[in-house]
């Protein structure tokens, strides 16, 4: 039987962007008197027509008018509204309500046309308990949960629909600092963890001995770090889900989007701050474990300011390890790892190859910039 | 009668085979016999005595294996039927299998390898009665030596992943023999290197790292520069690589490896297009291997039988894997002392070598001549680049790295332009390729080279046969752009339509054998 497609429109994503506003958090009324008009809905359309084919059988839990139902009745689309948004303009708490609701109604994967911000909303709200795939429609599109185009989320969804991938993987929801970013400051939050499909195509089969999963990488790498571990070595590991495998590897309590601290393979400090991180480094001689975030690349400088300039300097490229899963890498497109710490020299101090573990035992040269 | 329309290449009314042909086990009938093996004259059977009272008692089976009961005519129609609905090499050009190397293996050298004297032998006979097939060793591995430029091979390793087992093997002894094994545990390989090139050296315990290529799709040596080290114990790398793209910095890469004393393993397992040309020891190379089921026209086999034959230089002699076959001026004899060293690996595989794939290899060589070996690199390089230029003119197809310039025996394409337009993916092409009889092949995984095809025609084919191939892509693409979703629905005329692939990664779906079907699923 073929799988329940969820869908989700946030219907003001990205008109901020069109009128100059970097966004459309807490600037609908400007956006829209500066002449934004509605976009999502146009995107959303464009990845239902991938999936045309599959209408007759397909069932769609949608939310409700713009948020999904009116898209779904142009298309020729049958549907059953899970949710009704409350008012309108629809808000963030629409967003999440609705998806809570559209899970609740037994959707197999939830389609939701936004940006950064209805990401953080979909994560809130059901967190990585199913899997969804974002159709880009924001203005800040930083979080590797999207497609590259409303037409490949289409393709890709149609391929999870019709039971062609059932493959997932972790992937963050980044934000940056709206109003910040008006001021002409970037900082990013890495504010949690979707599941979304991709394609087998993308990872290990064919000739290659076994398949394997995203999260058999992530085992393989978490295996082969703690192997290497030095019992008189404080060892700070980063945000990410493939270092968070290493602390699940180890048995050991972590954050999801803080950075803990092993000593012994065991975690003795959890989400720590510059300063602490600095304090552990004058008392014992230490090492990075850091991954880079997904789509993008982003070694240092997204999602992970505790790890400053100056924690960088002290510890040296000697002792950074760095993590990431094949197809992650594969994912770059030959585009090299990115360093904004924020500082020319810090950003320097790393430039040039780095050897990031990819698998037990296994590392790959790769460029930074 | 009308005259038959032969303007179309492309084989639009070509349909497998299909028989909805049970599972062999399907169709076991109880009672039911292949043969009836008639009873032992009572004089014979008195002579004879019981003649499994001497099997230990422990190795005699409690109950009789659940073997398929079936009559001789229903197994012979069986798997007829079954053969029908394979692509085998009699029945496709075999262009769409990039990287393997598929030519065509002539039916004559099978003949030979099936004369009794030879079919008849087996490996434990004494070599005072194997002597022609010992010669033919021999002289395989004198035609190595001169086509590698190595010292000494051996035929041991039973397929490519084995000969980098065997290399993996050489090495660590080496580096035994030093006292230096401990230190050196990082072997260098190349994202597009075979990648059993990481595989079989992972298996010997050592880690891997792998060099991504430079914007010119070489492989990168300033990233080198930075991974090798006094940890390198050696480069296992192919050449060119699975792009096409012949490194010609080669030389640099070796040399930089023995400055800091490790050791450079060639992957010739495909050495189409180099035969004649260049040798892997002038390269710098102290190991290398062929495949003999590749490039020197043995067939594939479906995983066997098959040879990685594997050679080393003087001062690797020593590791290599026995026995070897020598000729003492009189008679040709196995060679035991290498393997039994105290760092000798020893063997890596049962007896020395796959016999009948070294004579068709041997047999192969000899109709060739050195003449005949470089006119197949050229005529596999010609063949690669006519059909690289025919495919380039298509809008949809592009091939990264070194524009303009020549790939050496295969290249992999990039079709992501096509996907871009239509949505339809390589693996759609592959799929709709089975509707006209034609294997395709996309890349190994992962793709690091999106939407990949990798295309190697072998110096076979025709000039006809590799235009059809190229008329079949085309004509497949403007179907993409035409009725996308009957691309991608494809499969139409072969065996099986679409497969629900979800289990593949789920280990709790696989059924592998009978009996864990019949437990999973009955």
């Amino acid at each position: 039987m073929m799988k329940k497609l969820g869908l989700i429109i946030n219907p003001i994503a990205g008109m901020g962007g069109s009128v100059g506003l970097k966004g459309t958090d807490g600037v609908l009324d400007e956006a829209i008197r500066r002449g934004a008009v509605p976009r999502a809905a146009e995107k959303a359309l464009r990845s239902l027509m991938v999936l045309l084919p599959l209408q007759g059988e397909l069932t769609v839990l949608c939310a409700g008018k713009e948020m999904g139902e009116n898209a779904l009745e142009s298309a020729g689309f049958s549907y059953h509204a899970a949710y009704q948004p409350v008012g309108s303009p629809c808000s963030a708490a629409d967003t999440q309500a609705a998806a809570q609701a559209v899970a609740a109604a037994g959707a197999d994967i939830i389609a939701f046309a936004g940006g950064d911000g209805t990401a953080r909303d979909v994560c809130a709200a059901i967190g990585e308990s199913l899997p969804v795939l974002g159709i880009p429609a924001g203005v800040k599109i930083h979080s590797p949960v999207y497609a590259q185009s409303p037409e490949k989320a289409g393709e890709l969804l149609r391929l999870f629909l019709t039971g062609h991938t059932a493959l997932t993987r972790e992937a963050e929801v980044l934000d940056i600092d709206e109003k910040d970013y008006r001021l002409g400051i970037l900082s990013t939050r890495l504010h949690g963890y979707l599941t979304i499909p991709y394609e087998r195509r993308f990872m290990q089969g064919g000739k290659s001995p076994s398949p394997l999963s995203e999260k058999s990488q992530q085992l393989a790498i978490a295996a082969s770090v703690a192997e290497d571990m030095a019992d008189n070595i404080c060892y700070f590991v980063g945000p990410g889900s493939t270092t968070r495998s290493l602390m699940d590897f180890l048995q050991t309590k972590n954050t999801l989007l803080g950075v803990d601290v092993l000593w012994q393979k065991q975690a003795i400090a959890t989400d720590v701050a510059e300063l602490e991180i600095l304090s552990y480094m004058d008392k014992t001689p230490a090492k990075l474990v850091i991954t880079p975030t997904g789509g993008q690349g982003y070694l240092l400088g997204r999602g992970n300011q505790q790890i400053s300039p100056h924690v960088i300097k002290k510890l040296g490229k000697q002792n950074i390890i760095v993590a990431a899963t094949p197809s992650k890498l594969a994912g770059l497109k030959g585009c090299p790892l990115l360093v904004d710490t924020g500082d020319p020299d810090a950003d320097a101090l790393l430039r040039g190859y780095v050897r990031v573990s990819t698998g037990y035992r296994e590392a790959v040269m790769y460029p930074v910039e | 009668m009308k005259k038959i329309d032969r303007s179309n290449k492309v084989r639009t009314g070509f349909h497998q085979a299909k028989w909805d042909e049970p599972v062999i086990f399907e169709l076991s009938q109880a009672g039911e016999r292949g043969v009836l093996v008639p009873q032992a004259d009572p004089e014979v059977q008195e002579c004879a005595g019981d003649v499994l009272a001497g099997l230990p008692p422990a190795l005699i089976r409690k109950t009789p294996p659940a073997l398929p009961e079936i009559s001789q005519p229903r197994v012979l129609r069986h798997y007829a039927r079954l053969s029908q609905q394979t692509l085998g090499a009699d029945v496709n050009m075999e262009i769409g299998q990039g990287t393997c190397t598929v030519k065509y293996s002539p039916k004559i050298n099978d003949q030979l390898a099936r004369l009794p004297g030879m079919a008849e032998m087996h490996p434990l006979q004494d070599e005072s009665t194997a002597q022609g097939i010992l010669e033919i060793f021999h002289a395989t591995d004198l035609y190595m030596r001169e086509i590698s430029g190595m010292d000494r091979f051996s035929f041991q390793p039973g397929g490519g992943s084995q000969a980098i087992l065997a290399m993996a093997s050489i090495a660590f002894a080496y580096f035994s023999s030093l006292g230096e094994a401990d230190k050196r545990d990082e072997i260098i390989t190349t994202i597009y290197s075979h990648p059993s090139d990481a595989a079989a050296p992972h298996v010997k315990g050592y880690k891997i790292i792998y060099l991504h290529p430079d914007k010119d799709g070489y492989p990168d040596l300033e990233a080198f520069k930075d991974a090798v080290s006094e940890r390198t114990a050696g480069f296992f790398v192919a050449n060119p690589e699975d792009t096409g793209v012949y490194n010609k910095r080669v030389l640099e890469f070796t040399k930089l490896v023995h400055e800091h004393g490790g050791l450079t393993g060639y992957d010739q397992a495909n050495v189409n297009g180099l035969l004649g040309v260049t040798r892997a020891k002038e390269a710098g190379f102290d190991m290398c291997f062929f495949n003999l089921h590749k490039s020197f026209s043995t067939p594939h086999g479906c995983g066997g039988p098959a040879v990685g034959a594997v050679g080393v230089l003087k001062h690797l002699e020593r590791f290599i894997p026995g026995p070897l076959i020598d000729f003492d001026g009189e008679k040709y004899c196995f060679n035991y002392g290498f393997a039994d060293t105290e760092f000798g690996i020893g063997k890596v595989r049962t007896f020395y070598g796959a016999a009948p794939v070294v004579l068709k290899t041997y047999a192969w060589i000899r109709s060739m001549g050195p003449d005949g070996l470089y006119q197949v690199a050229k005529t596999s390089v010609l063949n690669n680049n006519y059909m690289f230029k025919k495919l380039m003119e298509l809008d949809v197809v592009d091939a990264p790295y070194i524009p303009g310039k020549q790939r050496v025996e295969q290249v992999r394409y990039t079709l992501e332009k096509l996907f871009e337009q239509t949505g339809v993916s390589t693996a759609d092409v592959q799929r709709r390729m089975m509707d006209f009889g034609m294997h395709y092949w996309q890349s190994h995984h992962p793709y690091y080279i999106p939407e990949p095809m990798t295309l190697e025609p072998t110096e076979t084919p025709s000039k006809e046969d590799i235009d059809e191939y190229i008329a079949t892509l085309k004509y497949i693409f403007e179907e993409a752009k035409a009725d996308p979703e009957h691309v991608k629905s494809a499969p139409h005329s072969s065996v099986c339509h679409q497969l629900d692939e979800s289990g593949m990664d789920d280990p709790e779906k696989w059924a592998i054998t009978w009996r864990t079907y019949l437990k999973k699923y009955k």
